[in-house]
């Protein structure tokens, strides 16, 4: 335990909003056709980050990492994401 | 002359508008926080923070960007060229984002482009419908806006240029990114702050095959 409480760990995922296209999901889509996986019929790409943090409780590490979204790691414009916290 | 670590068109726009456009030009480190008294902040091209994240997603967050965003909102001209276009989209000052080329591939070559509007101080030495010869150079120059942001800078005439042929006609092929309406550059609402993916300081003389951008600095010196 640290001065500022627990230590959480926070899978956050960024992907692009539906009414935006994604080129680059296109051509992975359209790679994965030619290699014969015709079952996949749609995909995005998007982001991944893995955030190690402390925080008092969930709820207060929960509103920290919003805050890290909106301000850093997303662009609203054309990105939306959601994330995961578990105690470490 | 802003400069971020990962900027290199800094030099070339300095030789522009000091060399060709005559006028006194300073650099001003990304880590300074008081703008020198300036008529124009411009924000040059490059890969700042190696465009990681998001193009432009770092340097917004430079301690300079307080103070231009000050210069921009006391109605001073910015003119922020490719990545300064990023930047200045991350950072607020113009709506939308950028999203990866169409084609997924880094585009360079020489494009048209139509002059959308001649009431700005960046493009008043230039007739509306003027098409021109501007060098591109980027892999994220998507322009994407919602419909009603678009809407507004449509009926708002804040679109400066679009993506032509060499005669001025609109359509995919002379679409050289995928841009939302084949939008090149914008302008705020004040009309000071403009954002552009081509080049004008590529093409402000002759010996560089093209001196269309030229006008760009003499519609700023008035």
């Amino acid at each position: 335990m640290s001065a500022n409480g627990r230590t959480f760990k926070v899978n956050v995922t960024v992907g692009l909003k539906p009414s935006v296209l994604d080129p680059q999901g296109k051509t992975v889509l359209a790679a994965l056709h030619s290699l014969g996986f015709n079952e996949a019929k749609d995909l995005r790409v998007g982001k991944h980050f893995e955030i190690v943090l402390e925080g008092k409780d969930r709820s207060s590490v929960e509103t920290r990492v919003r805050q890290f979204c909106e301000k850093l790691l997303v662009n609203p414009v054309i990105e939306h994401y959601s994330f995961e916290i578990k105690e470490a | 002359m802003v400069v971020f670590p990962g900027s290199n068109c800094d030099e070339d726009c300095f030789h522009a508008l000091r060399d060709v456009a005559k006028v006194d030009v300073q650099y001003f480190w990304h880590k300074e926080r008081n703008l020198p008294p300036c008529d124009l902040v411009v924000l040059p091209g490059g890969f700042s923070y190696g465009d990681y994240l998001r193009t432009g997603a770092i340097a917004r967050f430079s301690p300079a960007m307080d103070s231009i965003a000050k210069h921009a909102e006391a109605g001073r001209p910015v003119i922020g060229i490719c990545n300064g276009f990023q930047i200045l989209l991350e950072a607020g000052l113009l709506p939308g984002a950028m999203l990866r080329n169409r084609s997924l591939s880094f585009v360079c070559k020489h494009v048209f482009l139509r002059t959308e509007t001649a009431d700005s101080p960046f493009t008043n030495r230039y007739r509306k419908g003027e098409v021109i010869d501007l060098p591109i150079a980027h892999g994220e120059g998507n322009y994407f806006c919602e419909p009603d942001t678009l809407k507004q800078l449509q009926e708002e005439d804040r679109i400066a240029f679009r993506y032509c042929s060499e005669k001025g006609e609109l359509g995919d092929p002379y679409n050289p990114n995928g841009s939302v309406d084949h939008i090149a550059g914008i302008l705020n609402e004040k009309r000071n702050v403009l954002g552009m993916m081509p080049h004008p300081e590529r093409s402000s003389e002759a010996i560089l095959s093209s001196e269309d951008g030229r006008k760009i600095w003499e519609s700023l010196l008035g």
